[in-house]
C-alpha cells in the first residue's frame, strides 16, 4: 500500500555516517563481544548470594537469556506461517463498508497522515 | 483555601473548555498550565475524604486520598504534562479538547472512593479517548475507534451490572477490597480486566493504539491501562489467579512483538507484556509486590510514553512507521535517537534506568512466595522485552539497512518533552529512593546489589547476543509487510462471516418457501383460493370488525346466561 502524501524525503546524500563505516561496526561488535566475556567471568569472581537453587547452576543467567531468546524467535517465526496474512487483510473489508457508508468520502482523505 | 478541596479532575476540565475557544499560545499556556497546578494540588493534600455526599441512600465519596491513589495521581501529572508539551504543535480542535478531558477523566477515575464516581470516570475514560483515535481521520483508525469504543463501554456497563450486584450484596458502595467471593465481585473483575488488557481480552490495546494520532497514542499509553493497574491493586490485591493471569500476560505478547510490522503495535504489544509484571505483583499481595506493581507503573507511564514519543517523532517526521520502511534515521535524528535508546534501555531494566528499580520487586517477590514457574516465566519474558522494545524498535528504526529517508529531528516542543522523560527515566534509576518514598508500605528494598546487577545485565547481554547471532545467521524474521491475525480476528472476520453466511442462508429457505407456495397452489387451486393471498381465510380484518363480533359475542354470552 502506497501512502499518497508521505513528506518528501528521498534526499540524495552522500556523507558517511559513522556506521557507514564497517570498521566501527566491527570495533562496537568487539566491545560487546567483550563485555558478554567479562560479564560471565565476573560471575566467578563476585561474592554472589542467592534466593534460588538454579541461580546456582553453572552460567544460569547468561544461558536462560540467550536460549530463552533464540527460543522465542523460531517460535515467533514459526507463528508466522499460519498467523500471517496481507497488509490489507482487513482493509479490504472495510474499505468496502465505508464505501456503504458514506460513498462520498475520496481516497485521498482515507489515507492522510494525522498531526 | 476552597481552590485546594477542589478534585484534581476539575483543572483538567476547565482547561479543556478554554482550550476549545483560544488558539496559538493562549491555548498553549492554558493546556500546560493545568497539569502544572493541578499537579502542585496533591503534594499539599494530606490523606482523607474531601468530598463526600449522599445519592438514593448511597454514600457516594467523589474525592478521597491515600497512598495508592497519590503516586497514581503524581504519576499521572507527569504524564499528562510530558503529554501536552509533546503535543503543544497540534493545532486540531478534536485532539487539543479530547486529551485534557481524557486525562481529567483518569484523574477522577483514582481519586474515586465509591464504585459509581469510579464508574462515571471509566466511561468518560472511553469516550474522551476514543476521539484522539479517531483524530488520524483514516479508515483504518475510524473502525479501530469504533471497535475500541465498543469494548471500551461494554467494559463499563459490565461495571456497572457488577457495582449494582455488589451494593445490593453489601448496602454500600464504597471502593475497597472487593475480592472474589460474589456475582459483583466476579463481574467488576472482569470489567476491570478488560481496560486491563487480560489475555484474549487485549485486543482492542493492540487494534485501537497504533492507529491513533502520533501524539494522541502518547496520551492513551499513559492513562487507561495505568487506571485499570489501579483499581485492581485497590480491589483485588492477593487475588491468586491474577498472578497466572499476569504471568500469561508477560509472555505471549512477546512472541506477537517479534513478528510485528508496524512500530508502535510492536510498543502496544510490550504494554500489555509490562502490564502483566504489575499485575503478578497484585496477584501476589504482599507489600514488596504491590509495591513493586505500583513502582513499575509509575515508571512505565514515562518510559513507555516515551517510547511511544520517539516513534511518534518518526511517524510525524516520516509519515511512516512500519519497520519495513524505515531504517537509518539515527544519520538525520541523532537526538531522537538518543531517547529511544534511553526508553528502550529503561524498560528492559538496565541499571541505572528506570524499570531496573522497579522490575526487580515483582521479582523477588515472586521467589520469596515460592512461585518458582512464574519467577521463570517473568524472567524470560523479561529477555524477551528487551529483545523486542529493546532492540528492535531503536534497531529497525534508526539502524538497520539505510532506508534514505533523511529527516531532522521533531519540532523543538517534541523534543523537550522526550528529554523530559528520559530524564526522569536515568534520574529514576539513578536515585530510586526518590520513587520508592511516594511508595504505599515501607520494604526497604535496595535493587542495587552486586547480585541483583550482575544477573540483570548477563541476562540482558546474553539476549542481545542471541540478536546479534540470529542476524548474523539470518535466522532472524525480517520485517514484512503484513498484518498478524490475533484474537480480534474473531469479531472481524469469523463472527461477521458467521453471521453473513446465515444470513444468506436465511434467504436461501425464504426463496424455497415461495417456491412452495408456488407449487402448493398449483396443486390444489381450491385451498390456493381460500389461503392465498387474497384468500377469504387469510385477509385482514379491520378492528372495527373485531371489536363488532367481540361485541356480539358478549351479547351471547349475556342472553345465554338468563337462560
Amino acid at each position: 500500500m502506497n501512502n499518497p502524501d508521505i513528506k518528501h524525503d528521498q534526499i540524495k546524500d552522500d556523507r558517511v555516517y559513522f556506521f557507514d563505516k564497517p570498521r566501527n561496526v566491527k570495533i562496537l561488535m568487539q566491545v560487546f563481544y567483550a563485555l558478554c566475556a567479562l560479564l560471565v567471568v565476573l560471575y566467578f569472581v563476585i561474592n554472589r548470594y542467592t534466593y534460588h537453587p538454579w541461580e546456582n547452576l553453572w552460567a544460569f543467567y547468561p544461558i536462560y537469556g540467550f536460549v530463552g531468546c533464540v527460543v522465542l524467535v523460531v517460535i515467533a517465526k514459526w507463528m508466522r506461517t499460519f498467523l500471517m496474512r496481507d497488509e490489507d487483510y482487513y482493509d479490504k473489508v472495510e474499505e468496502r463498508r465505508l464505501q456503504e457508508i458514506s460513498p462520498a468520502r475520496s481516497h485521498e482523505e482515507d489515507h492522510h497522515v494525522g498531526h | 483555601m476552597w481552590a485546594i478541596e477542589l478534585p484534581p479532575f476539575v483543572p483538567f476540565f476547565i482547561a479543556a473548555l478554554f482550550a476549545a475557544v483560544t488558539r496559538g499560545r493562549v491555548r498553549s499556556i492554558i493546556l500546560l498550565l493545568a497539569p502544572v497546578l493541578g499537579g502542585l494540588h496533591p503534594l499539599t493534600m494530606p490523606e482523607g475524604i474531601y468530598w463526600q455526599t449522599t445519592l438514593l441512600g448511597y454514600e457516594l465519596t467523589p474525592y478521597r486520598v491515600d497512598g495508592l491513589s497519590l503516586i497514581f495521581g503524581y504519576a499521572f501529572h507527569i504524564a499528562a504534562f510530558i503529554a501536552t508539551l509533546y503535543a503543544l504543535h497540534v493545532k486540531d480542535n478534536v485532539q487539543q479538547v479530547a486529551a485534557p478531558l481524557y486525562a481529567g477523566s483518569a484523574m477522577g477515575a483514582v481519586f474515586a472512593g465509591d464504585l459509581l464516581t469510579l464508574f462515571v470516570f471509566w466511561e468518560l475514560l472511553a469516550l474522551t479517548s476514543v476521539f484522539l483515535i479517531w483524530a488520524r481521520r483514516t479508515s483504518r483508525s475510524y473502525f479501530a475507534g469504533i471497535r475500541y469504543l465498543i469494548i471500551q463501554v461494554l467494559s463499563g456497563v459490565i461495571l456497572l451490572i457488577g457495582l449494582l450486584f455488589h451494593a445490593a450484596d453489601t448496602g454500600s458502595l464504597a471502593f475497597g477490597a472487593i475480592g472474589t467471593g460474589s456475582i459483583g465481585g466476579w463481574l467488576i473483575f472482569l470489567a476491570f480486566g478488560i481496560k486491563c488488557a487480560f489475555p484474549f481480552l487485549h485486543t482492542w490495546l493492540t487494534d485501537a493504539y497504533p492507529e491513533a494520532t502520533p501524539t494522541g497514542t502518547v496520551f492513551l499509553s499513559a492513562f487507561t491501562t495505568k487506571v485499570a493497574v489501579y483499581v485492581l491493586a485497590r480491589a483485588y490485591p492477593g487475588t491468586e489467579m491474577l498472578v497466572y493471569i499476569g504471568a500469561a500476560m508477560a509472555c505471549f505478547p512477546i512472541f506477537f512483538a517479534v513478528i510485528e510490522n508496524d512500530l508502535r503495535r510492536v510498543l502496544a504489544y510490550s504494554l500489555i507484556n509490562q502490564v502483566g509484571f504489575r499485575v503478578v505483583g497484585i496477584g501476589i499481595g504482599t507489600a514488596l509486590s504491590i509495591n513493586g506493581a505500583v513502582s513499575h507503573a509509575f515508571n512505565d507511564i514515562i518510559f513507555k510514553g516515551l517510547l511511544f514519543m520517539t516513534m511518534g517523532a518518526v511517524l510525524h517526521m516520516t509519515g511512516r512507521i512500519n519497520g519495513s520502511d524505515l531504517g537509518g534515521l539515527y544519520k538525520t535524528m541523532p537526538r531522537t535517537t538518543l531517547f529511544c535508546i534511553v526508553g528502550a534501555a529503561s524498560i528492559s531494566a538496565f541499571p541505572l534506568f528506570s524499570g531496573f528499580v522497579s522490575k526487580s520487586m515483582v521479582m523477588s517477590a515472586a521467589i520469596e512466595e515460592g512461585y518458582d514457574w512464574i519467577w521463570l516465566m517473568l524472567l524470560f519474558s523479561a529477555a524477551g522485552v528487551f529483545h523486542h522494545a529493546g532492540i528492535k524498535i531503536p534497531y529497525f528504526a534508526f539502524f538497520a539497512h539505510d532506508s534514505g529517508i533523511r529527516v531532522s529531528d521533531p519540532p523543538i516542543n517534541m523534543q523537550l518533552a522526550m528529554f523530559i522523560a528520559a530524564a526522569l527515566c536515568v534520574t529514576i534509576g539513578v536515585y530510586p529512593s526518590m520513587l520508592y518514598s511516594l511508595l504505599p508500605y515501607d520494604t526497604g528494598y535496595n535493587p542495587y546489589d552486586a547480585t541483583h546487577i550482575l544477573a540483570q545485565t548477563q541476562l540482558l547481554f546474553f539476549s542481545a547476543l542471541a540478536f546479534v547471532w540470529l542476524n548474523l545467521r539470518n535466522m532472524y524474521p525480517p520485517e514484512l509487510r503484513s498484518t498478524n491475525l490475533d484474537v480480534d480476528w474473531v469479531y472481524r472476520r469469523l463472527c461477521p462471516g458467521i453471521i453473513q453466511s446465515a444470513v444468506a442462508r436465511l434467504a436461501v429457505i425464504g426463496e424455497m418457501n415461495n417456491a412452495l407456495v408456488h407449487k402448493i397452489g398449483a396443486l390444489s387451486p381450491t385451498l390456493a383460493r381460500q389461503f392465498g393471498p387474497d384468500g377469504a381465510l387469510s385477509s385482514t380484518h379491520p378492528v372495527g370488525s373485531m371489536v363488532k363480533w367481540v361485541i356480539i359475542l358478549l351479547a351471547i354470552y349475556l342472553i345465554l346466561s338468563f337462560i
